[in-house]
C-alpha cells in the first residue's frame, strides 16, 4: 500500500468475521449448490485494499484508507508520475469497496448428496450442472533551500493535499517533517528511488473542518486518474510502517485479459477443493488458516489469484454483479460511450443484456519488508480463463444402509470422502489433524470385507 | 585416451567419467528443461495443460520431419526440435489447445524457410513465442512465473555445464548475462535502490533461462565471437531499454527477437567460422569458457581465418541440414 505515514494507531484487530450465511445469494437454476460464506478482505486487518481500472496507459488508482488512529495523525504520500490536476483527484465512494470485495471474496459452496436409492430416477429427472486500499515568502524559501517545490495545492472533500516535486530526498524528508507529517525512520532512503526517478509526491492530510462537514466517521478513498506507461503499485514506502507480514488486496479492472504480477510469481490460491461440512459456519476462519498457511509456505513471496472473472457473467453470482455506474464509481472509463485510449469507441463491441467489457483480477498478496525487495509490475496477459476460489460442501445423505442396496456403498464411499476432506483441510490450512478428526461427525468407515466385495 | 583428454586438467579418473556423458550439449539442455518442465507443471502451478506439451512436441517433430523430407536432407535434428518444443512448453501460455500446435509448427518451419546463407535467422522458439503474443488470441507469457528457487537449479545447471565442458558457445549466455546485470546494478546505484533489487533480478528464473538456453542458441548468434560479445551487449542494451525505458514486459524476447536481424549482417560485416553440433571431435574442457573471452580479443585483431581457429569447440563446418 502506497500509505508511508499513515499510522494505524489503535487499530486494535477490529475486523468482525462476518459469518456471511445471510450474504448468500443463492442462485439455483443453473447451479446445484448455494454460497453460504465468504471469506472477505475484512477478515485481514492489516490488508490494504486498491482498485486498479487500466486500459492502455490510462490508470485509475483507488485507494481505501482504513486508517482508524487521530485523524490528526493521518497522513498519506504517494509516489505519482505526474502533477495531478485538482480534476485528476477524485473522493470515491467506500462502498465500492465493500460491493468489489464481496463480489470477488472466496467463498463456500454447499451440495446436498442425492438419496442413493433413488439415484438413478435423480439421473433422469435432472442432469447434474458441472461444478463450478512576510511568513508565506520566508516559507517559500525555506522549500526552495530545501528543493521541494509544491506544484499544486487542493482541499478536495476532508483532504489538503499538496503535489511535491524534490531534488534530494533527505530534502523531501526534511519538508515533510517540517509540515507536521510523522515519518518513520529511514523515510528519505525509500523515498530516494522514486526522487530519482523524477515522480512527483501527492501528499495529503486531513482538513479536520472539511472532515466534519462529510458527516462521516472515516475517510473516504481517494482516486487519481492519470497517464503511465507502467503498469505498478508503489508498495515499498508502505513497508516503513511495517512490523511483520502486512496484506494487500489488488482489484485490477481491465478490458481484455487476467492481470498477474511479472515480477513476482503469481499462482491460483488452492481451491476447488471439498471440505468438511463442519467448517460450514466458521468458514472465514478456515480461508485466515488457508492464506495464513500457504503464504507462509511460499516464503511471502507470491501473489495470489483468488478471482478472475469477467463481469459480463457469473454462473452462480456470489453477489449482484457491478453495475456501470458502479463500475464507473470504481474506475471503470471505457464503458458504453466512453472513448478507448486509440481513440476508438468502446462500445465498438456492444454485448448481449447490457453485459460489460470489464475483467476483474482479485490479487491478494502477504509480504514483508524483505520478501518484496521491488514494487509491484503488472501485466494484463490476453488470459481469459476464469477462476474463483471456491470450496465445496457436500452433506451426505442421511440414511442407514438398511434402506436400499445402493445403500451401503454410498455409505462407504461417504466415508472415505469424509477421510479425504479432513486431509484436503489439514494440507491447506495446517490444522491439527487429531481436532479436525474430533470436530467431523464422521461416518465410520465400514471397510468392505474380503468377502463382501467376492459376492456383491 | 584422446590427445585432448592427456591434456586435460583433470585428473584421468574425472576424465574418464567425463568421457562416458553424452558430447552433445543439447542432451543435457533436453534433460534440464523437461525437469524444469515437470517440475514447473506439477509443483509450481505453470498454467499450462499437458496435452498442451503433448500437442507442442507432435506438431514440433512432425514440421521437423516434414521440412526434412521435403528438402531431401539427412534425418537429424530431432534434438534441436525437442529443445524448441520444450521451449515453446516452458514459455507460451495460451487458453486454447490449439496454439500451441500452431506456433510449434511456425517455429520449426522458420527454421527452414527463414535462411541466410544457410543459416536459420531466429531462434524458432524465440519467433513462435513473439508471433504468438502478438497475433493470436489468448495467449500469453508469465515472466514471473519461476520463482528464486528454480531459478537457483538454473544457477546451478549453468555452473555444471562449465565443469562438463558442454557449454558450447555459451559465452554468449554469460556475457548477455553480465552486461544486464551490469546495467541493472548501474540503475540500483543511480536510484538509490537497495542491493535487494538487484539479488532479485539475479534470481529471475526468466532472465536466466533466456542467457543459457534462448540467447546462447549457437545457430543464431554470430560466428565471430567478437561479433557474439557485441551481440550479446546490445541485446541487454535492448533489453534494459525495454523494461526501464519503454516499461513493457518480456523486454529479453522481445530484445532478441528485434536485434536478431542484425545477426547475418554482422556474420556478412565480420565473418568467421560457423557452428556445428559436435558429437566427436576434441571435448571442449573446462576452461574452454572462460578461455574464449579473453581470446576474443586477440582473435578480432587477427585475420578472419586464424579468428576461427582460435574459436573453441566449433571447427568444423555443419552439414547442409539445419
Amino acid at each position: 500500500m502506497p500509505s508511508l505515514a499513515a499510522r494505524r494507531t489503535g487499530a486494535a484487530a477490529s475486523f468482525a468475521l462476518v459469518a456471511a450465511l445471510a450474504a448468500a445469494s443463492p442462485s439455483v437454476g443453473a447451479f446445484c449448490g448455494f454460497y453460504v460464506g465468504k471469506a472477505d478482505a475484512k477478515l485481514f486487518n492489516e490488508a490494504s485494499q486498491v482498485i486498479l481500472a487500466r486500459d492502455g496507459d490510462r490508470t485509475v488508482i483507488s485507494m481505501r484508507n482504513d486508517f482508524r488512529g487521530e485523524l490528526t495523525d493521518f497522513a498519506l504520500v504517494v509516489p505519482v508520475p505526474v502533477v495531478l490536476q485538482e480534476s485528476q483527484i477524485h473522493i470515491g465512494d467506500p462502498k465500492i469497496f465493500e460491493r468489489i470485495d464481496a463480489y470477488s471474496a472466496p467463498r463456500l459452496a454447499e451440495y446436498f448428496d442425492p438419496n442413493p436409492c433413488e439415484v438413478r430416477k435423480m439421473a433422469r429427472e435432472m442432469p447434474m450442472p458441472a461444478t463450478a486500499g512576510a511568513a508565506l515568502a520566508q516559507k517559500a524559501r525555506r522549500d526552495q533551500a530545501l528543493g521541494v517545490t509544491i506544484e499544486a495545492r487542493y482541499t478536495i472533500g476532508e483532504y489538503d493535499i499538496a503535489i511535491l516535486s524534490a531534488r534530494e530526498s533527505t530534502g523531501l524528508e526534511t519538508w515533510l517533517r517540517e509540515n507536521r507529517y510523522r515519518l518513520p525512520a529511514g523515510a528519505s532512503r525509500a523515498l530516494q528511488p522514486y526522487v530519482r526517478q523524477g515522480l512527483k509526491f501527492f501528499v495529503a492530510k486531513v482538513n479536520l473542518a472539511e472532515q466534519a462537514k462529510t458527516g462521516f466517521a472515516y475517510l473516504r478513498p481517494l482516486q487519481f486518474a492519470f497517464d503511465y506507461e507502467r503498469f505498478t503499485l508503489p508498495v515499498r514506502l508502505g513497508m516503513l510502517n511495517a512490523n511483520g507480514p502486512q496484506d494487500l488486496v489488488v482489484y485490477a479492472l481491465t478490458r481484455n485479459g487476467r492481470v498477474e504480477t511479472t515480477n513476482y510469481r503469481t499462482v491460483r490460491v488452492p481451491a476447488d477443493v471439498e471440505l468438511p461440512t463442519y467448517v460450514r459456519g466458521e468458514f472465514p476462519a478456515v480461508y485466515k488458516a488457508l492464506f495464513e498457511t500457504q503464504s507462509k509456505r511460499e516464503d511471502y513471496r507470491v501473489v495470489w489469484t483468488e478471482y478472475f472473472w469477467d463481469m459480463a457473467w457469473c454462473d452462480p453470482c456470489a453477489a449482484d454483479p457491478l453495475s456501470p455506474d458502479e463500475l464507473r464509481r470504481a474506475g471503470v472509463f471505457w464503458l458504453d460511450g466512453d472513448v478507448s485510449p486509440a481513440g476508438a469507441p468502446a462500445s465498438e463491441k456492444p454485448r448481449a443484456g447490457g453485459a460489460q467489457p470489464v475483467l476483474l483480477t482479485r490479487l491478494h498478496l502477504r509480504y514483508t519488508r524483505d520478501t518484496l525487495p521491488e514494487d509491484l509490475m503488472f501485466q494484463e496477459t490476453r488470459d481469459r480463463q476464469n477462476f474463483q476460489a471456491r470450496y465445496v460442501l457436500r452433506h451426505p445423505w442421511q440414511g442407514d444402509t438398511a434402506a436400499c442396496a445402493e445403500a451401503k456403498p454410498y455409505l462407504d464411499e461417504v466415508a472415505a470422502r469424509q477421510e479425504r476432506e479432513a486431509q484436503t483441510l489439514v494440507r491447506l490450512t495446517g490444522w491439527d489433524p487429531a481436532k479436525v478428526k474430533t470436530r467431523m461427525s464422521m461416518h465410520p468407515a465400514t471397510t468392505p470385507k474380503w468377502w463382501e466385495r467376492l459376492w456383491r | 585416451m584422446t590427445a585432448a583428454a592427456r591434456a586435460s586438467p583433470w585428473p584421468k579418473s574425472r576424465t574418464r567419467w567425463l568421457d562416458r556423458l553424452p558430447r552433445d550439449a543439447r542432451v543435457f539442455q533436453i534433460v534440464f528443461l523437461a525437469a524444469l518442465l515437470t517440475t514447473g507443471v506439477l509443483l509450481r502451478d505453470f498454467s499450462v495443460q499437458p496435452l498442451q506439451i503433448v500437442l507442442t512436441f507432435a506438431a514440433g517433430l512432425a514440421t521437423q520431419a516434414f521440412w526434412l523430407e521435403r528438402l531431401g536432407l539427412q534425418r537429424k535434428g530431432v534434438l534441436s526440435a525437442i529443445v524448441t518444443c520444450c521451449g515453446l512448453s516452458l514459455l507460451l501460455r495460451s487458453d486454447t489447445l490449439w496454439v500451441h500446435p500452431l506456433i510449434a509448427t511456425v517455429a520449426m518451419s522458420s527454421k527452414f524457410v527463414l535462411r541466410v546463407r544457410g543459416k536459420h535467422v531466429y531462434n524458432p522458439a524465440n519467433l513462435g513465442v513473439i508471433a504468438a503474443i502478438t497475433m493470436l488470441p489468448g495467449t500469453w507469457v508469465s515472466p514471473g512465473q519461476w520463482g528464486s528457487d528454480l531459478a537457483l537449479a538454473v544457477w546451478l545447471i549453468a555452473l555444471g555445464s562449465i565443469v562438463t565442458g558442454r557449454a558450447q558457445r555459451l559465452d554468449i549466455g554469460w556475457i548477455f548475462l553480465g552486461a544486464y546485470l551490469g546495467i541493472v546494478a548501474l540503475r540500483v546505484l543511480l536510484l538509490g535502490q537497495s542491493w535487494a533489487v538487484w539479488w532479485h533480478q539475479l534470481g529471475s528464473g526468466a532472465l536466466l533461462l533466456f542467457a543459457f538456453f534462448m540467447i546462447s542458441d549457437p545457430m543464431t548468434i554470430p560466428n565471430r565471437p567478437g561479433a557474439r560479445i557485441a551481440y550479446a551487449i546490445a541485446v541487454a542494451l535492448g533489453a534494459a531499454a525495454w523494461q526501464y525505458v519503454l516499461f513493457k514486459p518480456n523486454a529479453l524476447i522481445w530484445a532478441l527477437f528485434l536485434l536478431t536481424p542484425a545477426v547475418p549482417l554482422l556474420d556478412r560485416v565480420w565473418p568467421g567460422k560457423r557452428f556445428a553440433w559436435r558429437r566427436s571431435t576434441r571435448r571442449p574442457r573446462a576452461c574452454d569458457a572462460w578461455r574464449t573471452l579473453s581470446r576474443a580479443a586477440a582473435a578480432d585483431r587477427a585475420a578472419p581465418d586464424r579468428n576461427a581457429k582460435a574459436s573453441w569447440s566449433t571447427l568444423r563446418d555443419p552439414p547442409s541440414s539445419p
